[in-house]
């Protein structure tokens, strides 16, 4: 019995919330009244990776952190500051890692290189069943 | 079709079944580091996060001798455990300044009454600002910070009683 109780607590239980007792930052989950910079700062924000919740964007994710970097974008962008400089400068401090726009980087270069190299496979592959066809 | 060509499709997916078999007992590392060590600290300025001590300025990081940065909050559980390894640097004289994430005087002072204060400066990152200006991903961490105000090394997640030795080495290499 006391087992069987122990089991429905530990079933029953909620994670330890690890979430501070401040409310959200002021534009974290409210929208710039100008709507094109409301639009530049969703597609930042659509394009940075939460720090938290990774693999989700910070537009995505209801992580506090996430929360508060997007009070940052919409505050910056109201600012008249570029979306470019703003993604140069959580780049600078977390790297390449934060931003999900793919660089040039030597370690991004098979994705580039995959489109031509999967056409020029499609072109041999073509070839290859022409020339078969034409020879029987 | 050479019989080379033909076995392509299985060296793939015998490759891939053998990486996700690997990932699957060896998780990748999730910690991302900050790309700031080796440089100064960023300029900020940090209103007291408690009555009674003072807040927290870059400025106050270069004061010539090597100190701690500490990143935490009331409400995060790791710093628990993290707490008596700070008291026992800060008893064998190490220098520790802390930024206090998203937190109320209210629960700081409690917290700081139960757990213990090592700090000698606490400044209040209610938006969490400073943190990701210094590059940290979540609490706690902890910065090596120089005499000159460069931070040297970063600690992810809470520091531990094996920690100890380590962090004494690197203030000494660092002053």
């Amino acid at each position: 019995m006391k087992r069987l109780a122990l089991a429905l607590m530990i079933v029953a239980a909620s994670p330890v919330l690890a979430d501070s007792n401040l409310p959200p930052a002021y534009w974290s989950n409210r929208q710039l009244p100008n709507p094109k910079q409301e639009e530049q700062a969703q597609a930042l924000m659509a394009e940075l990776r939460c720090l938290v919740c990774q693999g989700q964007s910070i537009a995505d994710s209801d992580a506090e952190l996430a929360g508060d970097m997007r009070d940052l974008v919409r505050r910056r962008i109201a600012a008249g500051e570029k979306p470019s400089a703003i993604r140069a400068w959580l780049i600078e401090r977390y790297g390449s890692w934060i931003s999900y726009k793919p660089t040039g980087e030597p370690a991004a270069w098979p994705l580039w290189l995959a489109p031509l190299a999967l056409l020029v496979a499609g072109a041999w592959l073509i070839r290859r069943r022409i020339s078969f066809r034409a020879k029987s | 079709m050479s019989r080379g060509l033909r076995l392509i499709p299985i060296v793939l997916l015998v490759w891939l079944v053998i990486g996700l078999a690997w990932r699957l007992v060896k998780p990748a590392d999730t910690a991302i580091p900050s790309q700031m060590v080796e440089r100064s600290v960023p300029r900020f300025q940090l209103p007291a996060a408690i009555d009674g001590k003072k807040g927290l300025a870059s400025a106050d990081l270069a004061t010539g001798q090597p100190r701690l940065l500490n990143i935490f909050a009331s409400w995060c559980v790791p710093c628990v455990g993290e707490a008596p390894v700070l008291r026992e640097l800060q008893r064998r004289g190490v220098a520790i300044d802390a930024i206090a994430v998203r937190d109320t005087p209210e629960a700081l002072t409690a917290f700081l009454a139960r757990y213990g204060d090592p700090y000698e400066r606490i400044g209040a990152d209610r938006q969490s600002a400073v943190q990701i200006a210094l590059g940290s991903a979540g609490v706690p961490e902890t910065f090596v910070v120089d005499g000159k105000g460069v931070i040297r090394r970063q600690y992810i997640g809470p520091l531990n009683a094996s920690n100890i030795a380590g962090v004494l080495r690197e203030l000494e290499q660092v002053r």
